[in-house]
């Protein structure tokens, strides 16, 4: 399996870890009035859907960077990837 | 007859090998199989369950027949196809599976108890009594079954891996993946041309075909020549692409010197990941048999092998021969052999319109019905039109058509597609992607269409990755038409084979069938079709019309099962890639490694580090001996040991203290400079994760410590919330673990041997208290950090030096201290010492517990967030009244037992009674007795308690009295003075 | 027709004319009391307790492929009872048991054999951590042992006990455990369940849930709409898409776990050695082939085949183990799709949709809970209460904080 790293160019899958999806980057509130509830779905609670998924890969044997990668699940073809801080970033309205 | 005129082999020199201890000759070009043929043999095993004599079916790796153990001592190897097996000098091989002789095997009795043993006869019996099945019934059944026998000693060869990249992948160098791979290469990509085969050629090397008029061979001997004056084409033979894996990468085994008596000191075979932006599947066909009566006697063959034994090794082990087949190319056997000099008796065509291609007999619209022959086949029984006959002969060429090798195409779960006119199943659009198939692997049969073929799929592989390709010219050669009659097998009273490895026949998928074992799963899984070591390369295709013909449904709907890697098998050696033994792992050493040898320094693995256990001296004779030496040496004066394995993180940026306060559950961020504070991380689902110290360096510079196992996972988890979680947060982080040694200096002694080494730095406890760091030089000059933190309880230090530094530290230390008594301690003393001030380990930290079980409850802000701070508040964490205690035999000499469950005096012991575990215990050189940490329910309110820790794995169990979790100075006087 | 050596002679004396269809393929019934969805190892078990034994009729198993398609066709065929929790091991061991009297409950010859387990460890630590777990073990009457180095390398003389990179200290032994004939399990089940008038429908895939204000009335199929009050789902591996029709999100990913089989041997290993210093477990098919496995991909799939990488690590785990089988070739490879929880335990429980009930996350551990979870689920299907041993594998222990972590790898599937 090859990762697309958009800094690296394609790189072994080997190369990377796989924490899961990306809507881990999502973390709750945690001053929310639902703050427990909120953080039980964030935490437990996943879409795995079969087919595309976004999910969160870490460059740990190359530079550190973690990606979202965006996959199909059943046919293991990777769509794209992107720095899982520019993500991150424009969550939080800023320019990566 | 035996060796035939002609043929691809080398006369001029002659190669001695044996089998079953008697010596033959062969010439260099043989395969086992063919230079056997050509001495006139013909049995070469026994079957899997009857024990019926058997012979060499096929002429490449879809052999089910001709098993056997090759070699001899530690290189032994079961299960070996002779006709794979590339001949050379004192070649030694084995038949298998048969007892006491390959010409008589007293098992073959269970060929008349063949009534019995139906297609899963064994479901429905052996269950009475119920202890038989271990103690009789199934150590038969394991006696009896397996083929080969392991040598059961280590493999002594050497084995590689290695990557490659490509613009094309051409699997197979038959006609079509030849003109693949020169269309690729005179093109200018980057070509490799994979061969299983030890010559190129594919099925151009077993006919007689012309190319251009003359010898298909002379063909193929120019391309390798031309072939060696493209660069950008790698040519890899003895090499088997044996599985199609995600985004274009293939593995492949190339079986580097198998065909050499000894390997010497290189390589044996290697792995090859070979990444492939296009691969052309020109993997050719195999033929498959008509299943027809007591058709598995020595000297059927198929008719296609037939015909390459004799054509390229000039080999056939009789005279006369007979050919069944129900299309053209059966026809082919008998012309070409009649042309060496073969009498062929008769070829029987299933087709009644029939007709012969030159001076033999044809039997049209006729059947084999049986066969006779013990050892070997003697004649054969024919029906036709005319009524029944027996004809004479040694061996018989079967032809019931070709299947495309389409596998490597189904890799991806593609299903094959039935196509009626060729009568067999072909590759389906949906393959892997990136792969295009080609030739017979397509279903392209004649040798122009395979030519033409291969060339057409190099040229539209390569157009999607933007390369043009210009047609080549490729040579004239047949292009006779696909012509065959659908004829499976012959309907009779007796049993037909359909898988000759796995013993099943027509009968048994009849047997499937009458009890609704339809589905092809179900038939395979019940029968066992196709589940032998050749996986059902000649049998599947067979086993699915013979069902399809019971259920009246066709081929198509009847369907395959699903293809997957390998295409054929491949050895754990090579898979593993020869890390064997000490070589499995990595090995990480700590700076002053070499120096703990010199001290003769016992050494254990801790994850990938070998850290020194313990330092034995002279006269020691008992482990517990030095460790109580070092753990008292560092109460009484100081003890050195190298610490550097705990990971160590560099933590910097204005935003540094912000993003440790929410990395760990306390506050980090009110820490002063030139501070230190231990450190709790939670996970985000609450439960303790890893501890540490944070020391602070400068406002927007801290350096933060891991334990050994959590190095790599914290440092993940941290990058996790710096890029992922606070990306606008001012931070940066490296991992500094293998930049700095780090050496414990800790016992009462300790501020004066380090003052021996600082250079005029003031340890005075004023100046430099507990908890405290600085950045500082040493011995002279060199840049050091010193931290003043304890985990043994005594007044200590850790002093970190650049990694090339760490031993010459280490040396200087134990040389300024000699008259302190410095000594050097291992992991061992650690835990004791550690153990005896309560501090959590792993043991502890072990990923069940909270931070309250831990004692460490009031650590959580409460103020703030961190990770994992809302969901530690969850009613089932909250709630756990588990606590850490410490645990003391109340009889004298008692022993604590690590792993021990604690129960209330006089509780039932039940698990769901259980109250705890003890966790650690040593022998406490300070308390002179032994001691433990444990989880107890409720432990911090039960302290003087009497509980029983049982150990009923090991039998007994132990009075304890649950004292508070720290063992020496509570007060913690020593670290502060 | 009831099986035996008797019948199987008798049949062989009359040409073997007499056999007949292991079960029937009747088509589906507009109603039943009891709908069974995915007919695998579990639905195929609970289908057959419910009728063997809570009395249930009217139960159909809908099987969107063929009977025994689950994870039940594709594991390493381990049956085993040592685990460290409480809220698991009772579990397994009433799992064990119903083992131990499979075949002459089913009367079909599932191949279970105790031949036992050993779980190798390398550090005093690891060794501690097992002691904890076979006392558990001990505790909940499923019986352990702990062996030294010197005993393991008698039991097993095969393994790297001389040169290893973590040599071997010891192990813990479950001398009752072992292996069973995978795909015989699931024919046992479902022939038996048959028998006592199962209908159990292949090729027939549910393709949403009929829900009423939030109850359940039935499920529609490729087959048609079939009503039932009671439907329980046991498709692991694909629970999260089953179940996302009923509109729930699942406490699970969906990942491949490969396994992989050598050609057949000669006897060359006993029992069941699993490696604790490295992903490899094995053990030896009655047939002699070597079946082996090791850890999963570790990313979310439902391709049922995994990548090289995973493979070439097992090998790796495998030859350094034991490197005695260098020269044994592997035969074939295949990936499962497996329900990774998130504490790594499995899911037994009602859902919020009444009516509807699920049984999955069965990780990688789901061969050997195939009779208990059969159990279980049934009785929490007759008698909407969990059973005994069951009683902590509720949906709603995330959220309250009672996880069954044996691991202690926390919310993160590919970890555990």
């Amino acid at each position: 399996m090859l990762i697309p790293h958009p800094l690296l160019g394609p790189r072994d899958a080997q190369e990377f870890v796989c924490l899961g999806d990306a809507r881990l980057i999502e973390r709750p509130d945690p001053a929310a009035a639902d703050a427990e509830a909120a953080f039980c779905d964030y935490v437990f609670l996943r879409d795995n859907p079969a087919g595309v998924h976004r999910e969160l890969w870490f460059h740990e044997h190359g530079d550190r960077s973690w990606l979202v990668v965006t996959r199909d699940t059943v046919t293991h073809a990777v769509l794209g990837a992107e720095l899982a801080r520019d993500v991150a970033l424009a969550r939080v309205g800023r320019a990566p | 007859m035996t060796r035939l005129a002609g043929g691809l082999i080398d006369r001029t020199q002659t190669v001695t090998f044996t089998f079953d201890g008697t010596r033959y000759q062969g010439h260099p070009g043989d395969t086992l199989a063919s230079a056997l043929l050509a001495a006139g043999v013909r049995l070469m095993g026994r079957s899997f369950k009857y024990h019926r004599p058997r012979g060499v079916f096929a002429a490449g790796s879809e052999e089910p027949n001709a098993l056997v153990e090759l070699g001899s001592g530690a290189r032994r190897e079961p299960n070996s196809r002779a006709t794979t097996v590339e001949l050379h000098e004192g070649l030694e091989a084995h038949s298998q599976n048969r007892w006491p002789a390959l010409s008589f095997d007293a098992l073959a009795v269970n060929d008349l108890l063949a009534p019995f043993f139906t297609a899963g006869f064994y479901y429905k019996t052996f269950m009475w009594p119920k202890a038989f099945w271990e103690r009789l019934y199934e150590p038969l059944i394991r006696r009896a079954a397996g083929l080969g026998r392991l040598s059961m000693q280590a493999d002594p060869d050497a084995y590689d891996k290695g990557f490659l990249h490509c613009d094309l992948l051409v699997v197979g160098a038959g006609p079509s993946g030849l003109a693949a791979a020169l269309t690729a290469a005179r093109a200018g990509a980057r070509v490799i041309l994979a061969e299983e085969d030890f010559r190129l050629g594919g099925r151009l090397l077993a006919e007689t075909g012309t190319l251009d008029g003359a010898p298909a061979v002379d063909w193929v001997t120019a391309l390798e020549a031309a072939f060696a004056d493209l660069p950008n084409l790698r040519v890899m033979r003895r090499t088997t692409v044996f599985g199609v894996f995600d985004h274009g990468v293939y593995g492949a085994v190339e079986r580097v010197a198998d065909h050499r008596r000894d390997p010497g000191e290189g390589v044996r075979q290697t792995l090859w990941r070979i990444t492939a932006r296009r691969a052309v599947l020109a993997a050719g066909a195999t033929e498959r048999p008509i299943a027809f009566a007591d058709n598995d006697r020595p000297g059927i063959m198929l008719a296609g092998a037939m015909r390459a034994y004799a054509n390229r090794w000039a080999a056939c082990p009789v005279d006369t021969i007979a050919v069944y087949t129900n299309n053209d190319d059966g026809h082919r056997t008998a012309v070409d052999l009649l042309a060496r000099g073969v009498q062929v008796a008769a070829v029987i065509d299933a087709r009644a319109e029939a007709t012969a291609r030159g001076d033999y007999r044809v039997i049209a619209g006729g059947a084999v019905t049986g066969t006779r022959g013990r050892l070997g086949l003697s004649a054969i029984e024919v029906r036709s039109d005319r009524g029944a006959e027996r004809i004479a002969c040694g061996a018989l060429g079967v032809s019931g058509g070709w299947n495309p090798n389409l596998h490597l195409a189904s890799h991806h779960r593609g299903r094959p597609l039935w196509d009626e006119t060729l009568q067999t199943f072909l590759p389906d659009a949906h393959g892997p992607a990136g792969l295009v198939p080609a030739g017979a692997a397509a279903g392209a049969f004649s040798t122009a269409a395979a030519l033409s073929s291969g060339a057409a799929a190099a040229t539209r592989a390569l157009g999607e990755i933007g390369i043009d390709a210009a047609p080549c010219a490729l040579p004239e050669a047949e292009a006779a038409p696909w012509r065959i009659a659908p004829v499976f097998h012959v309907p009779g009273r007796k049993r037909a084979w359909v898988d000759f490895q796995n013993e099943v026949t027509v009968k048994d998928i009849a047997l499937a069938h009458a009890e609704n074992m339809r589905p092809v799963e179900h038939l395979k899984r019940y029968t066992t079709l196709g589940m032998g070591t050749d996986q059902g390369k000649t049998a599947n295709v067979t086993g699915l019309a013979v069902m399809a013909e019971l259920t009246g449904r066709t081929i198509g709907e009847t369907g395959t099962t699903v293809f997957r890697p390998p295409y054929t098998p491949v050895s754990l050696s090579v898979l593993g890639g020869g890390d064997t033994g000490p070589y499995f792992r990595p090995r990480r050493l700590p700076p002053t490694h070499r120096w703990a040898e010199a001290q003769g320094a016992v050494f254990v693995e801790v994850g990938q580090w070998m850290r020194a256990q313990y330092f034995p001296r002279p006269g020691e004779t008992h482990w517990r001996q030095a460790v109580d030496r070092e753990a008292a040496a560092v109460r009484s004066a100081v003890g050195l040991c190298d610490v550097t394995t705990l990971g160590k993180i560099d933590v910097q940026g204005a935003d540094a203290a912000a993003f440790l306060d929410r990395l760990y559950c306390n506050t980090l961020s009110t820490l002063k400079v030139g501070r230190v504070r231990y450190g709790l991380m939670l996970r985000e689902d609450g439960f303790a994760y890893d501890d540490g110290t944070a020391a602070r360096f400068a406002d927007d510079h801290y350096v933060v410590t891991t334990t050994t196992a959590n190095a790599g996972l914290v440092y993940r988890n941290m990058e996790f919330a710096r890029q992922c979680l606070w990306p606008e947060l001012d931070v940066q982080i490296v991992s500094t673990t293998d930049a700095w040694a780090q050496i414990a200096v800790a016992g009462p002694k300790a501020r004066t041997l380090l003052a021996r080494i600082v250079d005029g730095f003031d340890l005075d406890n004023a100046a430099f208290p507990f908890m405290a760091c600085s950045a500082l030089t040493v011995c002279g000059g060199l840049r050091a950090r010193l931290f003043r933190i304890s985990f043994s309880g005594e007044l200590a230090y850790e002093i970190a030096v650049p990694a090339r530094y760490g031993q010459a530290l280490m040396e200087r230390l134990m040389a300024r201290g000699a008259d302190l008594g410095v000594t050097p301690y291992g992991t061992e003393a650690l835990s004791v010492l550690r153990i005896e001030k309560g501090h959590a380990a792993g043991a502890e930290l072990n990923g069940q517990t909270t931070a309250a079980m831990l004692g460490l409850g009031r650590m959580v802000s409460q103020k703030k967030d961190a990770i994992g701070a809302v969901m530690s508040r969850r009613e089932g964490l909250a709630g756990d009244a588990g606590r850490l205690v410490g645990l003391r035999p109340v009889e004298d000499g008692g022993a604590v037992v690590g792993g021990a469950h604690l129960f209330a005096e006089g509780a039932a012991r039940t698990l769901a009674g259980s109250e705890g575990w003890i966790t650690s215990s040593c022998h406490s050189p300070h308390v002179g007795a032994a001691i433990g940490l444990g989880f107890l329910e409720r432990g911090d309110a039960r302290m003087g308690e009497v509980v029983v820790a049982a150990n009923p794995l090991e039998g007994g169990s132990a009075r304890l009295r649950v004292v508070p979790a720290c063992f020496v100075d509570p007060e913690g006087g020593r670290l502060r003075d | 027709m009831r099986f035996s050596g008797f019948r199987i002679v008798a049949e062989a004396l009359k040409g073997h004319t007499g056999w007949r269809p292991l079960w029937r393929d009747p088509e589906p019934q507009p109603a039943y009391d009891y709908v069974i969805v995915g007919g695998g190892g579990h639905g195929l078990a609970t289908a057959y307790y419910l009728a063997s034994r809570f009395g249930a009729a009217r139960i159909a198993v809908l099987e969107k492929g063929w009977l025994g398609s689950g994870n039940v066709a594709r594991n390493t065929t381990i049956i085993r009872s040592n685990y460290l929790l409480a809220g698991n091991e009772p579990f397994y061991e009433f799992s064990m048991k119903l083992w131990e009297g499979l075949e002459q409950d089913l009367n079909f010859n599932a191949m279970v054999s105790q031949r036992g387990i050993i779980n190798l460890f390398h550090t005093d630590a690891q060794r501690d951590a097992f002691r904890r777990r076979g006392n558990a073990m001990m505790l909940a009457g499923a019986g352990a042992r702990l062996l030294d180095a010197d005993e393991v390398r008698r039991m097993a003389p095969f393994l790297n006990h001389d040169n290893a990179r973590f040599p071997i200290r010891g192990g813990l032994m479950q001398p009752r455990a072992g292996t069973a004939r995978h795909d015989g399990v699931a024919w046992g089940y479902a022939r038996a369940a048959a028998r006592l008038g199962v209908d159990l429908i292949q090729n027939c895939e549910v393709t949403g849930f009929r829900i009423d204000n939030g109850r359940l009335r039935g499920v529609e199929t490729t087959r048609g709409s079939i009503a039932a009050g009671t439907v329980g789902v046991a498709v692991a591996g694909s629970s999260s898409r089953v179940m996302a029709q009923a509109g729930l999100r699942l406490p699970i990913e969906s990942h491949v776990l490969q396994a992989f089989v050598t050609e057949g041997l000669k006897p060359t290993i006993p029992g069941v050695i699993t490696f604790g210093a490295g992903h490899f477990y094995i053990s030896q098919s009655d047939k002699g082939g070597l079946v082996f496995g090791g850890d999963i991909d570790g990313y979310n799939s439902y391709a049922q085949r995994g990548g090289l990488p995973v493979v070439e690590d097992v090998a790796e785990g495998g030859m350094a183990l034991m490197p005695v089988i260098g020269r044994a070739r592997l035969l074939r490879m295949w990936g499962g799709v497996v329900d990774m929880s998130m504490d790594g335990s499995p899911i037994i429980d009602r859902t919020p949709v009444d009516g509807l009930y699920l049984n999955g996350g069965w990780c990688y551990g789901g061969f050997k809970a195939t009779p208990a979870s059969g159990y279980a689920f049934a009785h929490l299907l007759a008698t909407g209460e969990p059973h005994e041993t069951a009683r902590a594998y509720r949906l709603d222990r995330f959220a309250r904080g009672y996880v069954i972590d044996e691991r202690g790898a926390g919310a993160q599937p590919n970890l555990h």
